[in-house]
């Protein structure tokens, strides 16, 4: 499962990523493999989605998020 | 003494610059890069001189972009001349665990380094605590409670770089490089400075309890809304468009009046000469032509100020990046693009905000396609002249018809331009949104003053330049002519004048028109003459093309002094002398529906402004891009207005 697949205010762990130099980004914006990450909410157009990781909000693309496998 | 500020985005670092440095900042440019450089400095305890550099933020030293890449260079290579004693690396302490991956990469490169341990007043509010003396003494470096906000723990920092500060010991990992892919080993070393940056946390956060409630969470359902956050959206633009168009116009009057007056009684006292012209009518009108655009500047980046600082802009972002993303525009282009309908000076410098580098060139390439406030009176004056007063099904008068469309026009052109430079602007870089959205906060009124000091003081000193030196070539060609062509034309004037017994007035505005008629600009009128034919122009016209570069809104005054129309700011009496035009062929009206309709294309389409031209030549650092853009919307223009012209007639 990835995480463009999360529902409103479901939380999972992060175990992995699938794009390599996005994956760098996103860990060093703090999402880590261990970490949960939470669906917050969604734009208006379905794109793109905010999520909670570590305490902070992130806003990614739907397409940027898919590249965040949870469990 | 040199020091470094280095930190995650929207940790602070540009308020504590504004702290340490105050009103002794400027805006340079790294060399070689089109990164802004912000330095300063400020006395220290001790009464020396320390230059602080604001680097851009971070999240690491792997670079992903050209800003980022900059950090990296000035802290890595020893021998830049920006490399730094000493860094201040500004730690967000709400999100610590994160800022230090930054620190930690700093950390190793054997640069004495403090830690500023900044939003310690969130962090409390939010019934955690971090211990910083446990802080200090696992990392070894000095660490420093600050509120960049309100100043608390400048004054340590003054005092502490008055001691001798060593480099730490390095204490971390080495990326191998092992793997011979180095996205890989980045990752791998990140994660184990993760793993490392838990263990050194290990009792000094405490986190009691993780509240959720925060009032971020309450109000973003509404600004990301499908109904409330457009509807609160396009307020906001409404309210900045305003305010650019209607709130600058008094003292952009009051500017302008003021100027006039100062030139005008300036011509009084002079003795008359080159120098009495050169200063009132060349080189006084021009300051004030820079000087003018300082309102709606200010105006702008006060909202532009306060959406970033309250954390709006990034819910801005998260509304349009889906729409926007199909021009090959950004999120962040919206603002730019709106403002362009009142000026598109102020709106390019707006495209600062954008952060990708691909996204902000188009935005920069496209604002001026945008119906700015100076096309109003060209367009008013065509209109009133060509298009019938008649309404479409009896309600839609078809004058204002026209001129909604012009304002359509502007922003399809803007939006298929993006669509056709998308394809050839490649820069390498990988458009990502990933972004925080930072919570929501109250604006702090210094930090907002500072900015609109610097955009204000940008402008003046970059683009003024330019604009003051086409000022003075455009005077230059339109009071002198070859030889004795301006003498002997007035010369016929006045003896007109003797013969009919012209009134005094009536030989002023004829010996005006037959100066400029005469001019190095007239002469230049008739010799792009042929060029300009197909479009219905005739070399009057192209004298007022030529002038109105300047500014579009000159195109009205141009017309009227060579029209012999006298006192210009009536329109009626500007449009009744053009009414009685007539062609020398076909003794039809000069302004018949072809030629208004083609000019009005014209000055849609043409980059008719030297401002706009100097402000694209200050934010893309070069002329590159201002040349392309001229010769793209002028070729653009020209084939509207040829085509409408030739259908048309
Ligand atoms: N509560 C609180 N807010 C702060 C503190 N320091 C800075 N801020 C606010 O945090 C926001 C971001 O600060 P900036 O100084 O713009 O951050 P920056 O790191 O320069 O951000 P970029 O310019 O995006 O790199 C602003 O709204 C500041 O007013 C602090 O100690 N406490």
């Amino acid at each position: 499962m990835n995480a463009s697949e999360l529902k409103i205010g479901e939380s999972r762990e992060i175990i992995g990523f699938s794009d390599d130099v996005l994956s760098l980004k996103l860990i060093e914006m703090g999402c880590l493999p261990g970490n949960q990450i939470s669906l917050n909410y969604i734009a208006p157009l379905g794109d793109p989605v905010c999520v909670h990781v570590e305490g902070y909000d992130l806003s990614l693309r739907k397409s940027e998020a898919a590249s965040i496998i949870i469990q | 003494m040199k020091i470094a500020l280095a930190g995650n985005p929207n940790s602070g670092k540009s308020s504590l610059f504004n702290q340490l440095t105050g009103m002794n900042q400027k805006v340079g440019n790294f060399p070689g890069v089109t990164v802004d450089k912000k330095s300063g400095f400020f006395k220290d305890a001790k009464g020396e001189t320390v230059q602080v550099i604001d680097l851009p933020g971070t999240y690491s030293l792997y670079p992903k972009s050209e800003e980022e890449e900059v950090v990296r260079e000035v802290l890595t290579n020893k021998e830049h001349p920006e490399h730094p004693d000493l860094v201040i690396a500004i730690v967000d302490a709400t999100n610590i665990k994160r800022n230090l991956l930054l620190f930690s990469q700093i950390h190793d490169l054997g640069i004495p380094i403090i830690l500023a341990l900044n939003m310690m007043d969130l962090v409390r509010k939010r019934k955690r605590s971090i211990d910083n003396i446990l802080l200090n003494s696992r990392f070894n470096v000095p660490v420093i409670e600050i509120n960049a906000r309100t100043g608390i723990g400048i004054q340590e920092i003054k005092n502490l770089v008055t001691l001798p500060l060593a480099a730490p010991d390095r204490i971390y990992f080495e990326n191998t490089g092992s793997s011979g892919n180095p996205d890989h080993d980045q990752r791998v070393e990140t994660l184990e400075r993760y793993k490392f940056l838990d263990e050194k946390l290990k009792g000094i956060v405490h986190d009691p309890e993780k509240i959720n409630t925060t009032l971020t969470r309450k109000l973003d359902p509404y600004f990301t809304h499908r109904i409330w956050g457009y509807g609160i959206l396009l307020a906001l633009l409404f309210i900045v468009f305003q305010a650019i168009f209607s709130w600058a116009e008094w003292p952009m009057d009051l500017i302008d009046g003021s100027f006039q007056q100062f030139s005008s009684w300036l011509a009084d006292i002079l003795p008359p000469g080159i120098v009495a012209n050169l200063l009132t009518e060349g080189i006084i009108p021009g300051i004030g032509g820079i000087v003018i655009f300082i309102p709606q500047i200010a105006i702008l980046f006060a909202f532009i100020g306060i959406l970033e600082e309250t954390g709006y802009m990034s819910r801005v972002v998260f509304l349009m990046d889906k729409i926007m993303a199909i021009f090959g525009l950004n999120g962040r282009s919206v603002v730019p693009l709106i403002s362009g309908v009142a000026c598109a000076v102020p709106a390019i410098m707006a495209t600062r905000t954008i952060s990708s580098k691909r996204d902000r060139l188009i935005t920069i390439l496209v604002t001026p396609f945008m119906s700015c406030s100076a096309r109003l009176p060209v367009y008013t004056i065509l209109i009133a002249l060509v298009i019938p007063d008649e309404l479409i099904f009896g309600v839609i008068n078809l004058k204002g018809l026209v001129l909604f469309s012009l304002y359509i026009l502007g922003f399809l052109a803007a939006l298929i331009a993006s669509l056709i430079i998308k394809q050839f602007v490649k820069t390498g870089e990988k458009s990502y949104l990933v972004m925080e959205m930072p919570s929501f906060k109250m604006p702090r009124w210094t930090n907002l003053s500072l900015s609109i000091l610097e955009k204000t003081r940008t402008f003046v000193t970059e683009a003024g330049k330019i604009i003051l030196s086409i000022s003075i070539v455009l005077w230059f060609a339109a009071s002198y002519g070859p030889g004795t062509a301006i003498t002997e034309s007035q010369k016929a004037v006045n003896q007109l004048a003797a013969e009919n017994q012209w009134s005094e007035e009536m030989t002023q505005v004829k010996l005006d028109a037959a100066k400029l008629q005469s001019s190095y600009a007239g002469h230049f009128g008739k010799f792009i003459e042929p060029a300009i034919a197909p479009l219905g122009y005739d070399w009057k016209i192209g004298i007022a093309l030529i002038s109105s570069f300047a500014a579009r809104e000159v195109f009205v005054g141009t017309i009227a002094t060579i029209y012999s129309v006298g006192e210009t700011s009536d329109e009626l009496s500007i449009k009744e002398k053009l009414a009685k035009e007539v062609h020398p062929d076909t003794g039809e009206p000069r302004f018949n529906l072809a030629v208004g309709i083609s000019l009005m294309l014209f000055y849609a389409f043409a980059m008719q402004c030297m401002s706009t031209i100097a402000v694209v030549y200050r934010e893309t650092k070069g002329w590159k891009w201002p040349m392309i853009q001229l010769a793209f919307m002028t070729t653009l223009a020209y084939v509207s207005a040829l085509i409408a012209y030739q259908v048309l007639r």
